[in-house]
Order: C-alpha cells, then structure tokens, then sequence
C-alpha cells in the first residue's frame, strides 16, 4: 500500500486563483459580503463600478417582478404549471453579466432570470408557460437552448457544445446549470467526465437550492458537498454562496476567464435556497419549516446586495415607483402573450421534421376532416 | 465500380462525407484508433486526423447527448453506438431530446445526426449482441430509421442520412457486414430516405423484409419459384418513414402478403406492415397476411438461436401455406 499517495492538493495553474483558494475537499465556500451587506472578504471583492450593480440590482428586481407575477397569474389561472426560481436570482443575474451574445446557454427549468439576461422576452416566457411551444422560438436571444426538462439531460448538449466550439475554433464559452438532484443523476457524471477528457470552453453551474422537490440534498448525496464531484473528472470545481452577488461574480469571472482561455470546464455549485415551491403544483409545507424558511430569508441576495449599496452609498431611485413600473411592463408582456395567436393546427405538425413524412400529413389532413365535419354540424 | 461489403461501403460514406464536409465528425467506443470493433471506421482516423475521427469515452448517454450538442452548434456527428443491446443508455437522450429539439425550439435549431449502430441475430453472440430494437426507435415521433440491406444501399443510404437536416438512426445488419459483396459505384451518390424497393417482381405474393432477413427471403423465392410460386420481394430500406405506396400497390396486384423481420413480433414494424394491409389494401387482400417474426423471446444464445433466426425453408413454408389458402 506504500504506492498510494494521499491525495495532493491540485493545483489549477492560472486563472483559477479562486479555485486553489476554496478547495471543496476542505468544504470551503467562497462569500465576499455577509448577510448585513458587510464586505467579509476585501481582496477578492470584484471590482465594479456603480452603473453595474445598480443595473444589476435592478435586473434582479424584475426577474422577481416577472416571477412573482408569473406565480400570481398561474394562481388566476391564466398560465399552467411554472417553477418559481424566487431567491436564486443572484447566481443568474451574475452570470449575465458575464455571459455575451455568442456564447450559449444550455437551461434547465429555473433558470428565468440568465435567460432574460440572455434576451428572452418575458412574453416568450409566459407564452411557453401558458402552453404554447412558440415561447421556446427566442426572437431576440442568440445561442440559447429551450429549457429542458428531462433532469440533468441538458448538461450533456453543452458538452457536445463545447466540442463545436474547439473544433470551430470559436471564441464562444457554454453556460449550463443544473439543480442539486440533477448531479445523482448519470448525465451529470457523464457530461462532466466528457467534458474533462475534451477539455470544453463550458461553465457547469450546481444551483443547489437544497431540494429536488421535496428531497433535500442530504438524501441526495453522501459527497461532503457537490462542488468536490468535480474532482474525480479532474476540472476545478468551487463552492460559492449563490445569494451572494460579487461571489457569484468573482466566481463566474474567473470560471469564464478560465474556460475562454482553453483550459477545459469549470464546475460551481451555487448554494442558495429555493424559496418558492417546485413548481406551482408542490406545496413545501409537506416537507420543509416556517423555521428554516426564515432562517433562509436572512440570506435573500435582493436583500444583501440592496444593504452593501445602502452602506457605500448606491441608490436606486425611488425603487417602489421602478417596480411598479415593471408591474406595467411586465403586465404588458403577459397580455401580449395571452392575446397570441391562437395554436393552428400546423404547429403540432410541421416542426417534427424538417422534411415531413406523408404520414404526417395524412394525420393532420384526417383531422382537419373531421374539424369540417364539426363546423359543418355547428 | 468496386467490389464492396457493407462494411467497406458504409466505410466509403463516410470517407467520401468527411472528405467534402468538414462539419462531420465520427465518434463512438473505439470508433477512432481501432476503427471499432467490426473496422466499419478504420483508417480514418490516421486519414482524418483525432479531431474528427475518435474514440470517446463509454457512455452511450454522453456519446448520444453530445453529439446532440454538436448537431445544434454547427456540425454533422455521426456516432456510433457499439451493439444494438447497448444503445438503451442512450435512449433517454433520443426520445427526449434528440427527436425532439426540432419541435421544442420551434425549428430554430435543427439536428442534423445519425446514430449508427450494428443490429441483428445469426452471429452466435453474447447476450445484447443479437437484438433487433428498430420499433422501438421508428415509435418515437422525431426520428427517422434506416436499415440497408446491400453494400450499395449501405452507402447510398448512409449518404442520405447524414445529408438529412433531422436526425437518423442507422442501423446495421451485422450479420451480412461483410458476408455480401456487390459492385458499389465510387462515386459519390445517395439514395431518399423512405422509399422502399422492389427486389423481385411477382404476381402470387408480396414479402416485405429488411436488413439481414433480405438474404433469407431471396433464398426462399428461389425455392418458391422451383414450387411454381411468384414472388414479390420489397425491401423497406427505411422503416421510418415507411414507404405505404410502394407495399400497398404491390399487395393490391397480388392480393397476398407475407412479412419477415428479425424482431420479436408483438408490436413491431410488422404490426405496422399490418396495418398498411388493413388500410391500404382490405378489399384486395384474398388470404390473412402473415408474420414471420422473432419469437417474443429474448434471443437465445448459440445453442438455441436457429431456431429463433428465421430460415429460408420457414419463410418458403409459410409463403406455400399464404398461396395455397
């Protein structure tokens, strides 16, 4: 056995200064400002200037605008089924930053806040929320995938991704998340394993939001957290406070630096709290406390980051006029989509393939003999 | 013209596929240095260099899922999957998201793949080396499914698919991959997807076969033909989608109608051949179509798979007891 080395501290030559600092094995998590606002953490406070965190503040603010509202509508029921990502916003609108017009973005479910960043309208949104396929057809946002549903499934098309990019020598870097009950999943292991061996421009994100519905991560794994599973695929992985915003930021920027540079994939799990339900159709109160819940509230990254900017001295202006303001936008985006044209029944068919089979045809031509035969009884 | 196999045909597609188009990529379990294990990618590798040509690592999930990824950024994969009974890793990521990316995004993105892998019993092999899954695969909405049956189809088919802008499973008789040789243009051609083709004309009775079981229906008319039978004999060449024309026309001449497929038989492409009978062809038919099928079974191993394959002497036995009803 004297040929087992204990295991060496791996060092990630540079830019990944951060990722040497938090090592995951030691359980260490990356936070630059604690829940009061207060900067804990001086030399690694990323360098941004007003104009930046007052927009992103305030691209947080109308994230939750439109997730709030969203949920209010599907309690009207003018929309179906909608998985809230109420506190996670800071982890997304970090990443949006950072993320340009030509890099991708392979979402998952929860993931409303990057992809708004990224350019996807509210109203496309609402559209795929109220049932129509339409709102996946993203008008103004270039290189983002529909959102995936099959857990996990996705992190494995921004590996094949991150191949294009190599292989086409692009200057373009894959931005993929995932939620803490994805990484038990086989995809994730696969994908991160590819993503080693091919050594892809792509930037994993763990939105560990402590439950995959109503199990908690710590039926989830037996790992000390999920950040050190990237290890065992040899690419640097770092646990950060998702709620907090310039750690997020510092992480991302580093973990973009590093992967645009050609040094291979980069795996973050962003440990935050999902504060609203699964979806519209769970209810926490089975499985989780008031306690915890408040316990979790402290953290709310809206929060933290208003009270680092009420403390130096960042305002937003008259931030309750601003959010009614986006009430009307977003309200505005949400009558547009509920006044979309209806669902023809071309849509059903014609995207399956690009070249249709007959048989397809033949369906929708039975179909829409039997809709004249109804018309024609009216 | 040269003399091919199906190995050395597919191999030609995708030499001549990587050669004009430099967005085809091949990948799959020892696709690369070894040129997998039946060589159907050998050399081109060493021709193509490892960025296009390569071994990845095992996991028919990943290989599928990436190439996914790959599809909707701007290339042409082709992967491999090794055997028929190892392609089921991968089914999550071909029902839900390859089949489907089309239809979810709207046509914004399209997945121009194909996910080869060899299919078939007679080899004497180990378990999940004989299996015929391609109802599995023509079930699911999104796809389309391709079985050649000959060094020439092989590559022209190949060539089509991988032309195709959505996604295709190409599955490979393993059993005649080199056991059939025939003059194969070297050229570059290609053959549509979902059109079948007559073999053999005849007036008593339609076979529809693919594959490996081509070969066996061909011995079988030989026999018929001694026994004063006339056969028509119709390749499908795709089984998704499924040429209705061509099998309708054929059992409106002769009115009977035999299928022979290597899988087992409860639901599968021949329940479907079924149903073109019954909707295309009801009035002409004049004796109950029958299957020639796979045993609803798993495929036994060595000792007991000739009597699951299907043999020439079964499908004469069957094509004389249609005739003469």
């Amino acid at each position: 056995m004297n040929n087992v080395k204990t295991l060496e501290k791996i060092t990630y030559k540079q830019p990944t200064m951060l990722f040497d600092q938090f090592d995951p094995r030691e359980d260490k998590i990356l936070r630059i400002i604690d829940n009061d606002g207060e900067v804990i953490n001086k030399e690694l406070m990323p360098d941004l200037d007003d104009e930046i965190l007052i927009k992103s503040y305030k691209s947080m603010l109308f994230a939750r605008t439109v997730d709030q509202m969203a949920v209010s509508y599907q309690r009207q029921g003018r929309m179906y089924t909608y998985p809230p990502i109420l506190g996670q916003e800071a982890i997304q609108i970090a990443a949006g930053l950072i993320i340009r017009e030509d890099d991708w973005l392979a979402p998952a479910f929860r993931e409303m806040a990057i992809m708004l960043a990224k350019g996807v309208t509210p109203k496309e949104i609402f559209l795929y929320y109220m049932g129509n396929e339409q709102g996946s057809k993203f008008s103004k946002a270039n290189h983002v995938l529909p959102i995936c549903v099959p857990i996990g499934s996705q992190l494995l098309h921004a590996t094949g991704i991150g191949y294009s990019i190599n292989y086409q020598h692009k200057d373009e870097v894959v931005f993929t998340y995932v939620g803490d009950g994805g990484t038990s999943e086989g995809d994730f292991s696969e994908a991160l394993n590819f993503a080693g061996v091919w050594k892809v421009p792509v930037i994993y994100t763990i939105q560990n939001n402590q439950y995959a519905i109503s199990v908690s991560v710590k039926n989830q794994t037996k790992s000390v957290n999920l950040a050190v599973k990237s290890l065992a695929f040899g690419i640097p992985g770092i646990k950060v406070d998702g709620n907090d915003f310039f750690a997020m930021y510092a992480a991302y920027k580093e973990a973009f630096d590093y992967a645009r540079a050609g040094n291979g994939a980069i795996l973050i799990e962003a440990l935050t709290y999902r504060k609203g339900a699964h979806t519209t159709s769970d209810d926490p109160s089975k499985y989780r406390t008031k306690e915890e819940e408040l316990e979790w509230d402290k953290t709310d990254p809206l929060v933290r980051l208003k009270k680092y900017m009420d403390k130096n001295g960042i305002w937003v202006e008259n931030e309750e006029a601003l959010i009614e303001e986006y009430k009307l936008e977003v309200d505005k985006q949400f009558t547009e989509a509920e006044n979309f044209t209806p669902y023809p029944l071309d849509d059903i068919f014609q995207y399956m393939y690009v070249d249709m089979p007959d048989v397809l045809k033949r369906q929708k031509t039975d179909y829409e003999q039997f809709q004249n035969w109804k018309e024609s009884r009216k | 013209m040269s003399v091919m196999t199906i190995v050395q045909a597919i191999n030609n597609a995708l030499d001549i596929k990587l050669e004009e188009d430099k967005t085809v990529v091949i990948y799959g379990e020892d696709t690369g240095k070894e040129g997998g294990v039946f060589r159907v990618t050998e050399g081109l590798q060493k021709k193509y260099g490892v960025e296009r040509v390569f071994d990845s690592p095992l996991a028919e999930s990943a290989i599928v899922g990436a190439g996914l990824g790959m599809a909707l950024s701007g290339l042409r994969p082709v992967v491999e999957l090794q055997f028929d009974g190892f392609t089921y890793p991968a089914f999550n990521q071909i029902i839900s998201n390859v089949s489907r990316m089309h239809n979810r995004s709207r046509g914004m993105y399209n997945v121009p793949m194909v996910i080869r892998f060899p299919y078939g019993g007679g080899i004497n092999a180990l378990e999940h080396h004989s299996e015929s899954p391609e109802a599995l695969y023509a079930h699911i909405p999104g796809i389309k499914v391709v079985i050649p049956s000959t060094p020439h189809d092989a590559k022209g088919l190949l060539i089509a698919a991988i032309e195709s802008d959505d996604p295709v499973i190409f599955m490979e008789p393993k059993r005649i991959y080199r056991a059939i040789k025939q003059e194969v243009a070297d050229e570059k051609f290609s053959i549509p997807l979902g059109k079948a083709k007559v073999l053999n004309e005849g007036t008593d009775v339609t076979v529809v076969a693919f594959g490996a079981m081509i070969r066996e229906c061909q011995k079988a008319i030989v026999m018929a033909k001694e026994a004063g039978i006339s056969v028509e004999l119709i390749d499908l060449r795709t089984i998704y989608p499924i040429d209705k024309e061509t099998i309708a026309e054929s059992i409106k001449k002769t009115g009977r109608f035999v299928i022979v497929a290597e899988a087992p038989e409860s639901f599968s492409v021949g329940a479907e051949l079924m149903a073109i009978a019954n909707e295309e062809a009801f009035l002409y038919l004049e004796a109950p179509p029958k299957r020639i099928m796979g045993f609803d079974t798993i495929v036994p191993l060595a000792k007991g798979e000739p009597m699951y394959m299907i043999t020439p002497d079964r499908i004469f036995y069957e094509i004389e007891r249609t005739v003469k009803f």
